[in-house]
């Protein structure tokens, strides 16, 4: 079947709708907060993130070794979550949320290396602001720094396999990637204290149904925010973008 | 005006519209962080207010809640941090740009011991 270009962009949008509806049902708040997660959850969680980190810090080490150049691409993704991450925006339920960020470390760099910016963040966060925990830290990388990350990737990926338009192909992949890790969040929140009633499902329910209007349209500025940098990288970082190998053919036309 | 800079106008406006018009479309709300309502979930899901069984290293630290104006400097803190490192990485390409040296780069990658004084 041919589809006009019109055609094609409506289509898109309609299917991002689609996803959006689906997935708002999973938007939760912020950071699991310190102490809210039982030790057994912790350790789990953590343990899950280890082989992620490991793999991550072996990769900026080889990047360093190897690409010395794209360094200045790894600080640019790694401040921007700083930057993402302490942002509290007002949202439509009347509280406040933050972003992740993480979109575009993913797309450039890939699920492993975000979730070692990721946990730098989160770190910060836990020990300076009181703002997610120690104790939670495992579950809040494994949310922000790997589920969400990895879903960025991932469609990125697809995206760029279906040549759906590139600009589209980051917001959608940075807006999934933020729904995401809060849809995981609420997992891990449900896993904790499931309802009498429900079981964990129904609790995962009730946490989503609280966050999800609060986090879907931090999620749009994520995307929106993402699109941008990505912009200014392909204007002035041809180079570095060309040596990391994020794209084959020239970088001129986003 | 450039089709590149109309979407970034576009863009920006759009990221002002949809951080700024809850906080004037809900005024009677007080936009409290949801990690709070995170809280208040627990209790409605567990049914009794839950005791968190660790508290953080600040306020062990300080024997009391972080003050309000000090945690908004922190995030400020951090905030800055990350300004500072992608304002500086732009600034440093864009000069880059603008004099050419990111012109000869495919010659610099053939020769791996010159890239050292690239980045």
């Amino acid at each position: 079947m041919r589809w006009n270009k019109r055609e094609r962009t409506e289509l898109r949008l309609a299917m991002t709708a689609a996803l959006a509806v689906l997935l708002c049902a999973g938007a939760e708040a912020m950071h699991i907060m310190e102490g809210y997660l039982p030790a057994a959850h912790c350790i789990v969680w953590g343990a899950v993130c280890v082989p992620f980190l490991v793999r991550g810090i072996a990769r900026i080490r080889s990047l360093v070794r190897e690409k010395r150049r794209v360094l200045i691409l790894l600080a640019m993704s790694g401040a921007f979550i700083f930057v993402i991450s302490s942002l509290k925006i007002p949202s439509v339920t009347g509280s406040c949320s933050h972003m992740t960020g993480t979109g575009l470390s993913a797309i450039l760099f890939g699920p492993s290396v975000t979730c070692v910016l990721g946990i730098i963040v989160l770190i910060f966060q836990a020990l300076l602001l009181a703002h997610g925990g120690i104790t939670t830290l495992g579950a809040n990388t494994f949310s922000m720094a790997i589920a969400g990350p990895l879903v960025s990737f991932g469609l990125y990926k697809l995206g760029e396999k279906l040549h759906w338009n590139r600009k589209f192909n980051i917001f959608l992949a940075a807006f999934l990637g933020d729904l995401l890790t809060y849809c995981v969040t609420s997992f891990q929140l449900a896993l904790a204290y499931p309802s009498d009633s429900g079981g964990v499902a129904g609790s995962a329910l009730m946490f989503l149904g609280v966050f999800a209007p609060t986090q879907l349209p931090l999620a749009v500025i994520e995307g929106i925010l993402t699109v941008l940098i990505v912009m200014g990288m392909e204007s002035f970082a041809s180079p570095e973008l060309r040596e990391l190998g994020f794209r084959k053919e020239e970088a001129s036309h986003v | 005006m450039s089709k590149n800079k109309r979407f970034v106008l576009i863009s920006v406006l759009a990221v002002i519209l949809i951080a700024g018009i809850p906080l004037f479309a809900l005024k009677g709300a007080d936009f409290g962080g949801s990690d709070d309502a995170g809280s208040k979930m627990v209790e409605q899901v567990t049914g009794d207010t839950y005791t968190p069984w660790f508290t953080p290293v600040m306020e062990k630290l300080l024997g009391h809640e972080l003050p309000g104006e000090v945690e908004s400097l922190l995030f400020c803190v951090q905030t800055g941090i990350g300004v500072g490192i992608v304002a500086f990485c732009f600034g440093y390409l864009v000069a880059r740009k603008k004099y050419g040296g990111d012109r000869d780069t495919h010659e610099k990658s053939r020769r791996p011991d010159e890239k050292k004084g690239a980045a």
